[in-house]
Protein backbone atom coordinates (compact mmCIF):
# COMPACT_ATOMS: atom_id res chain seq x y z
CA UNK A 1 0.00 0.00 0.00
CA UNK A 2 1.17 3.61 -1.02
CA UNK A 3 1.15 6.57 1.53
CA UNK A 4 -2.28 7.52 -0.75
CA UNK A 5 -3.74 4.65 -0.06
CA UNK A 6 -3.76 5.67 3.69
CA UNK A 7 -5.68 8.76 3.43
CA UNK A 8 -8.78 6.73 4.47
CA UNK A 9 -7.66 5.31 7.74
CA UNK A 10 -5.56 8.76 8.62
CA UNK A 11 -8.85 10.55 8.76
CA UNK A 12 -10.33 7.85 10.54
CA UNK A 13 -7.69 7.49 12.83
CA UNK A 14 -8.28 11.57 13.26
CA UNK A 15 -11.46 11.52 13.89
CA UNK A 16 -11.51 7.94 16.45
CA UNK A 17 -13.47 5.91 13.44
CA UNK A 18 -11.15 3.15 13.29
CA UNK A 19 -11.21 -0.40 14.42
CA UNK A 20 -8.53 -1.61 16.60
CA UNK A 21 -7.27 -3.63 13.91
CA UNK A 22 -7.29 -0.88 11.41
CA UNK A 23 -5.62 1.71 14.06
CA UNK A 24 -2.75 -0.98 14.49
CA UNK A 25 -2.47 -1.05 10.74
CA UNK A 26 -2.18 2.56 10.14
CA UNK A 27 -0.07 3.29 13.43
CA UNK A 28 2.67 0.54 11.93
CA UNK A 29 2.59 2.55 8.84
CA UNK A 30 3.09 5.67 10.62
CA UNK A 31 6.50 4.20 12.54
CA UNK A 32 8.27 3.99 9.25
CA UNK A 33 6.50 7.35 7.17
CA UNK A 34 7.60 10.32 8.07
CA UNK A 35 5.77 12.42 5.45
CA UNK A 36 2.31 10.69 6.40
CA UNK A 37 3.30 11.63 10.31
CA UNK A 38 3.69 15.45 9.30
CA UNK A 39 0.23 15.14 7.50
CA UNK A 40 -1.61 13.55 10.09
CA UNK A 41 0.25 16.25 12.81
CA UNK A 42 -1.29 19.46 9.91
CA UNK A 43 -4.50 17.70 9.95
CA UNK A 44 -4.83 17.30 13.70
CA UNK A 45 -4.25 21.43 13.99
CA UNK A 46 -6.78 21.88 11.48
CA UNK A 47 -9.48 19.59 13.42
CA UNK A 48 -8.43 21.34 16.73
CA UNK A 49 -9.12 24.97 14.92
CA UNK A 50 -12.16 23.75 13.28
CA UNK A 51 -13.82 22.56 16.10
CA UNK A 52 -13.25 25.51 18.45
CA UNK A 53 -15.74 27.65 15.53
CA UNK A 54 -19.04 27.19 16.66
CA UNK A 55 -21.80 29.06 15.54
CA UNK A 56 -23.97 31.62 17.42
CA UNK A 57 -27.65 30.09 18.44
CA UNK A 58 -30.67 31.87 17.80
CA UNK A 59 -32.38 33.55 20.27
CA UNK A 60 -35.19 31.36 21.99
CA UNK A 61 -38.16 33.26 20.76
CA UNK A 62 -36.96 32.11 17.16
CA UNK A 63 -37.17 28.59 17.79
CA UNK A 64 -40.89 29.47 20.46
CA UNK A 65 -42.36 30.35 17.10
CA UNK A 66 -40.17 28.11 14.33
CA UNK A 67 -43.28 25.60 14.55
CA UNK A 68 -45.81 27.78 14.80
CA UNK A 69 -43.79 29.28 11.59
CA UNK A 70 -44.57 26.24 9.57
CA UNK A 71 -48.01 25.23 10.62
CA UNK A 72 -49.35 28.20 9.41
CA UNK A 73 -47.55 27.72 6.18
CA UNK A 74 -48.74 24.09 5.79
CA UNK A 75 -52.79 25.32 6.77
CA UNK A 76 -52.58 28.58 4.29
CA UNK A 77 -50.12 26.77 1.19
CA UNK A 78 -54.11 25.09 0.03
CA UNK A 79 -55.49 28.69 0.32
CA UNK A 80 -52.58 30.30 -1.50
CA UNK A 81 -52.61 27.52 -4.46
CA UNK A 82 -56.20 27.98 -4.71
CA UNK A 83 -56.19 32.01 -4.71
CA UNK A 84 -53.18 32.16 -6.78
CA UNK A 85 -54.89 30.02 -10.33
CA UNK A 86 -57.88 32.50 -9.94
CA UNK A 87 -55.88 35.47 -9.45
CA UNK A 88 -53.80 34.35 -12.85
CA UNK A 89 -57.30 33.00 -14.53
CA UNK A 90 -59.33 36.74 -13.73
CA UNK A 91 -56.20 38.81 -14.46
CA UNK A 92 -55.68 37.09 -18.12
CA UNK A 93 -59.18 37.13 -18.61
CA UNK A 94 -59.71 40.96 -17.73
CA UNK A 95 -56.49 41.62 -19.54
CA UNK A 96 -58.61 39.89 -22.62
CA UNK A 97 -61.43 42.16 -21.85
CA UNK A 98 -59.70 45.49 -21.46
CA UNK A 99 -57.41 44.91 -24.53
CA UNK A 100 -61.07 44.40 -26.34
CA UNK A 101 -62.44 47.35 -24.81
CA UNK A 102 -59.38 49.57 -25.76
CA UNK A 103 -59.38 48.55 -29.83
CA UNK A 104 -63.45 49.22 -29.88
CA UNK A 105 -63.81 52.64 -27.81
CA UNK A 106 -63.40 55.54 -30.41
CA UNK A 107 -63.94 57.81 -27.33
CA UNK A 108 -60.41 57.22 -26.48
CA UNK A 109 -57.24 58.73 -27.85
CA UNK A 110 -54.98 56.96 -29.45
CA UNK A 111 -52.23 57.87 -27.20
CA UNK A 112 -53.85 56.56 -24.29
CA UNK A 113 -54.78 53.41 -26.06
CA UNK A 114 -50.94 52.98 -27.05
CA UNK A 115 -50.37 53.37 -24.14
CA UNK A 116 -51.85 50.77 -21.89
CA UNK A 117 -51.58 48.43 -24.37
CA UNK A 118 -47.77 49.16 -24.06
CA UNK A 119 -48.21 48.52 -20.29
CA UNK A 120 -50.08 45.35 -20.39
CA UNK A 121 -47.36 43.88 -23.28
CA UNK A 122 -45.08 44.97 -20.35
CA UNK A 123 -46.35 43.21 -17.68
CA UNK A 124 -46.71 40.07 -19.79
CA UNK A 125 -43.47 40.41 -20.48
CA UNK A 126 -42.18 40.19 -17.33
CA UNK A 127 -44.28 37.46 -16.39
CA UNK A 128 -43.36 35.17 -19.11
CA UNK A 129 -39.70 35.84 -18.60
CA UNK A 130 -40.00 35.08 -14.54
CA UNK A 131 -41.98 31.85 -15.83
CA UNK A 132 -39.21 30.98 -18.00
CA UNK A 133 -36.51 31.54 -15.35
CA UNK A 134 -38.53 29.00 -13.14
CA UNK A 135 -38.50 26.54 -15.68
CA UNK A 136 -35.48 26.93 -16.74
CA UNK A 137 -34.37 26.00 -13.51
CA UNK A 138 -36.98 23.24 -12.81
CA UNK A 139 -35.48 21.67 -16.19
CA UNK A 140 -32.17 21.63 -15.14
CA UNK A 141 -32.25 20.63 -11.29
CA UNK A 142 -30.49 17.33 -11.23
CA UNK A 143 -31.98 17.56 -7.03
CA UNK A 144 -35.73 17.82 -8.18
CA UNK A 145 -36.46 14.36 -7.74
CA UNK A 146 -35.59 14.14 -4.05
CA UNK A 147 -34.41 10.37 -3.59
CA UNK A 148 -36.23 8.69 -1.04
CA UNK B 1 -28.04 12.31 15.61
CA UNK B 2 -31.17 10.74 17.38
CA UNK B 3 -31.99 7.39 16.61
CA UNK B 4 -35.62 6.52 15.11
CA UNK B 5 -37.82 6.23 18.21
CA UNK B 6 -41.75 4.76 18.87
CA UNK B 7 -42.79 8.69 18.98
CA UNK B 8 -41.30 9.04 15.66
CA UNK B 9 -43.15 5.89 14.23
CA UNK B 10 -46.49 6.69 15.95
CA UNK B 11 -46.19 11.15 14.49
CA UNK B 12 -44.98 9.37 11.09
CA UNK B 13 -48.45 7.35 11.00
CA UNK B 14 -50.25 10.33 11.98
CA UNK B 15 -48.78 12.91 9.56
CA UNK B 16 -49.82 10.23 7.10
CA UNK B 17 -53.50 10.58 7.94
CA UNK B 18 -53.34 14.16 7.66
CA UNK B 19 -52.48 15.90 10.77
CA UNK B 20 -49.92 18.43 10.45
CA UNK B 21 -49.94 18.86 14.28
CA UNK B 22 -48.69 15.59 14.67
CA UNK B 23 -45.28 16.92 12.77
CA UNK B 24 -44.54 19.31 15.42
CA UNK B 25 -42.43 15.67 17.29
CA UNK B 26 -39.75 16.14 13.92
CA UNK B 27 -39.75 19.82 13.94
CA UNK B 28 -39.07 20.14 17.52
CA UNK B 29 -36.55 17.36 17.48
CA UNK B 30 -34.40 18.02 14.28
CA UNK B 31 -35.13 22.16 14.21
CA UNK B 32 -31.96 22.90 15.26
CA UNK B 33 -29.97 20.80 13.54
CA UNK B 34 -31.91 21.92 10.11
CA UNK B 35 -30.85 25.58 10.86
CA UNK B 36 -27.31 24.97 11.67
CA UNK B 37 -26.91 22.42 8.49
CA UNK B 38 -28.63 25.10 6.09
CA UNK B 39 -26.55 27.92 7.70
CA UNK B 40 -23.36 25.76 7.02
CA UNK B 41 -24.51 25.53 3.49
CA UNK B 42 -25.30 28.74 2.15
CA UNK B 43 -23.69 30.99 4.65
CA UNK B 44 -26.67 33.11 5.76
CA UNK B 45 -28.61 33.46 8.67
CA UNK B 46 -32.05 34.35 7.22
CA UNK B 47 -31.56 32.16 4.23
CA UNK B 48 -30.51 29.45 6.57
CA UNK B 49 -33.95 29.75 8.75
CA UNK B 50 -36.32 30.39 5.76
CA UNK B 51 -35.09 27.18 3.70
CA UNK B 52 -34.91 24.96 7.33
CA UNK B 53 -38.71 25.70 7.44
CA UNK B 54 -39.32 25.23 3.83
CA UNK B 55 -37.66 21.81 4.07
CA UNK B 56 -39.96 20.98 6.73
CA UNK B 57 -42.83 22.07 4.73
CA UNK B 58 -41.75 19.68 1.95
CA UNK B 59 -41.04 17.21 3.86
CA UNK B 60 -44.93 17.07 5.92
CA UNK B 61 -46.33 17.11 2.32
CA UNK B 62 -43.98 14.44 1.12
CA UNK B 63 -44.21 12.50 4.64
CA UNK B 64 -46.76 9.69 2.61
CA UNK B 65 -43.11 8.44 0.07
CA UNK B 66 -40.93 8.19 2.95
CA UNK B 67 -40.91 4.22 3.51
CA UNK B 68 -42.10 3.20 6.92
CA UNK B 69 -38.71 1.57 7.18
CA UNK B 70 -36.59 4.35 6.47
CA UNK B 71 -35.33 7.17 9.56
CA UNK B 72 -36.94 10.55 9.04
CA UNK B 73 -33.55 12.65 9.32
CA UNK B 74 -31.51 11.05 6.38
CA UNK B 75 -34.46 11.80 3.96
CA UNK B 76 -35.39 14.98 5.11
CA UNK B 77 -31.23 15.75 5.10
CA UNK B 78 -32.01 15.17 1.45
CA UNK B 79 -34.94 17.61 0.96
CA UNK B 80 -32.76 20.10 3.01
CA UNK B 81 -29.70 19.57 1.28
CA UNK B 82 -31.39 19.82 -2.35
CA UNK B 83 -33.29 23.03 -1.50
CA UNK B 84 -30.04 24.79 -0.20
CA UNK B 85 -28.07 23.84 -3.13
CA UNK B 86 -31.12 24.80 -5.43
CA UNK B 87 -30.63 28.24 -3.89
CA UNK B 88 -27.46 28.09 -4.54
CA UNK B 89 -27.29 27.82 -7.39
CA UNK B 90 -30.04 30.32 -8.27
CA UNK B 91 -28.21 32.96 -6.03
CA UNK B 92 -24.82 32.09 -8.37
CA UNK B 93 -27.24 32.71 -11.29
CA UNK B 94 -28.43 35.84 -10.61
CA UNK B 95 -25.16 37.13 -9.41
CA UNK B 96 -23.42 36.25 -12.39
CA UNK B 97 -26.53 37.61 -14.59
CA UNK B 98 -26.04 41.13 -13.20
CA UNK B 99 -22.49 41.43 -13.85
CA UNK B 100 -23.47 39.56 -16.95
CA UNK B 101 -19.72 39.25 -18.25
CA UNK B 102 -17.44 40.92 -15.80
CA UNK B 103 -15.60 38.57 -13.14
CA UNK B 104 -17.83 37.17 -10.47
CA UNK B 105 -16.92 36.75 -7.38
CA UNK B 106 -18.34 33.44 -5.52
CA UNK B 107 -20.95 33.53 -3.73
CA UNK B 108 -19.22 32.76 -0.80
CA UNK B 109 -16.86 35.52 -1.28
CA UNK B 110 -19.49 38.27 -1.57
CA UNK B 111 -20.23 40.09 1.70
CA UNK B 112 -23.45 39.00 3.06
CA UNK B 113 -22.37 35.14 2.77
CA UNK B 114 -20.27 33.20 5.42
CA UNK B 115 -19.69 36.48 7.03
CA UNK B 116 -18.20 36.20 10.56
CA UNK B 117 -21.08 38.06 12.05
CA UNK B 118 -22.44 33.88 13.22
CA UNK B 119 -19.27 33.13 14.20
CA UNK B 120 -19.89 32.60 18.16
CA UNK B 121 -16.71 33.85 20.48
CA UNK B 122 -15.21 35.24 17.51
CA UNK B 123 -11.12 35.99 17.20
CA UNK B 124 -9.47 36.42 13.87
CA UNK B 125 -8.79 32.44 13.17
CA UNK B 126 -12.31 31.52 14.12
CA UNK B 127 -13.04 33.74 11.19
CA UNK B 128 -10.88 32.45 9.04
CA UNK B 129 -11.78 29.34 9.30
CA UNK B 130 -15.93 30.07 8.79
CA UNK B 131 -14.82 32.01 6.12
CA UNK B 132 -13.00 29.45 4.13
CA UNK B 133 -15.22 26.95 5.25
CA UNK B 134 -17.75 28.90 2.64
CA UNK B 135 -14.94 28.51 -0.29
CA UNK B 136 -14.96 24.88 -0.36
CA UNK B 137 -17.31 23.21 -2.95
CA UNK B 138 -20.45 22.28 -2.10
CA UNK B 139 -19.95 18.62 -1.38
CA UNK B 140 -16.92 19.23 0.75
CA UNK B 141 -18.54 22.36 2.44
CA UNK B 142 -21.25 19.51 4.03
CA UNK B 143 -18.93 16.93 4.96
CA UNK B 144 -17.51 19.26 7.15
CA UNK B 145 -20.35 21.29 8.42
CA UNK B 146 -21.85 17.50 9.19
CA UNK B 147 -18.62 15.89 10.81
CA UNK B 148 -16.92 19.44 12.68
CA UNK B 149 -20.37 21.43 13.07
CA UNK B 150 -22.99 18.49 13.77
CA UNK B 151 -20.87 15.69 15.35
CA UNK B 152 -22.09 13.16 12.96
CA UNK B 153 -20.36 9.95 12.91
CA UNK B 154 -18.88 8.75 9.31
CA UNK B 155 -21.47 5.67 9.28
CA UNK B 156 -24.36 9.00 10.07
CA UNK B 157 -22.82 11.31 7.33
CA UNK B 158 -22.77 7.77 5.30
CA UNK B 159 -26.72 7.29 5.79
CA UNK B 160 -27.29 11.04 5.37
CA UNK B 161 -25.08 11.40 2.06
CA UNK B 162 -26.88 8.04 0.86
CA UNK B 163 -23.06 6.98 -0.05
CA UNK B 164 -20.80 4.43 2.30
CA UNK B 165 -18.01 5.51 4.71
CA UNK B 166 -15.21 5.13 2.08
CA UNK B 167 -16.83 7.87 0.12
CA UNK B 168 -17.55 9.84 3.63
CA UNK B 169 -13.95 9.32 4.33
CA UNK B 170 -12.45 10.36 0.73
CA UNK B 171 -14.54 13.28 0.66
CA UNK B 172 -13.10 14.58 4.21
CA UNK B 173 -10.08 13.70 3.14
CA UNK B 174 -10.11 16.34 -0.03
CA UNK B 175 -12.22 18.73 2.31
CA UNK B 176 -9.89 19.45 4.71
CA UNK B 177 -6.83 19.51 2.46
CA UNK B 178 -8.50 22.15 0.65
CA UNK B 179 -9.40 24.08 3.82
CA UNK B 180 -5.64 23.76 4.93
CA UNK B 181 -4.52 25.16 1.43
CA UNK B 182 -7.17 28.31 2.02
CA UNK B 183 -5.68 28.75 5.62
CA UNK B 184 -2.49 28.29 4.35
CA UNK B 185 -2.35 31.14 1.73
CA UNK B 186 -4.52 33.31 3.65
CA UNK B 187 -1.75 33.67 5.60
CA UNK B 188 1.26 33.15 3.67
CA UNK B 189 2.49 29.41 5.23
CA UNK B 190 1.53 26.71 6.43
CA UNK B 191 -1.13 25.24 9.39
CA UNK B 192 1.78 24.88 11.46
CA UNK B 193 2.42 28.59 11.65
CA UNK B 194 -1.29 29.36 12.68
CA UNK B 195 -1.15 29.98 16.89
Amino acid sequence: MTCHDYKDLMMGYLDNELSDEQRRQFEEHLAGCSECKDELEEFRKLKAITDEVTLVEPEDRIWQDYWDGIYNRIERSVGWIVFSVAAILLTIYGGFKLIEELIKDETIGMLLKIGLLVLIVGLAILFVSVLRERLYFWQRDRYKNVRR
Amino acid sequence: MPSVCQEEIIAMRRCRRGSPEAFEVFVNRYMKNAYFIALGLVGNREDAMDLSQEAFIRAYRNIKYLKPDRRFFPWFYQILKNLCISHLRKRRYRQTSSLDGENCPEPSAMTDYFSPEVVAGRNELKDKVWQAIGKLDDKHREVIILRHFQNMSYEQIAEALYCNKGTVTSRLYYARKRLEELLSTGKGGSINDMP
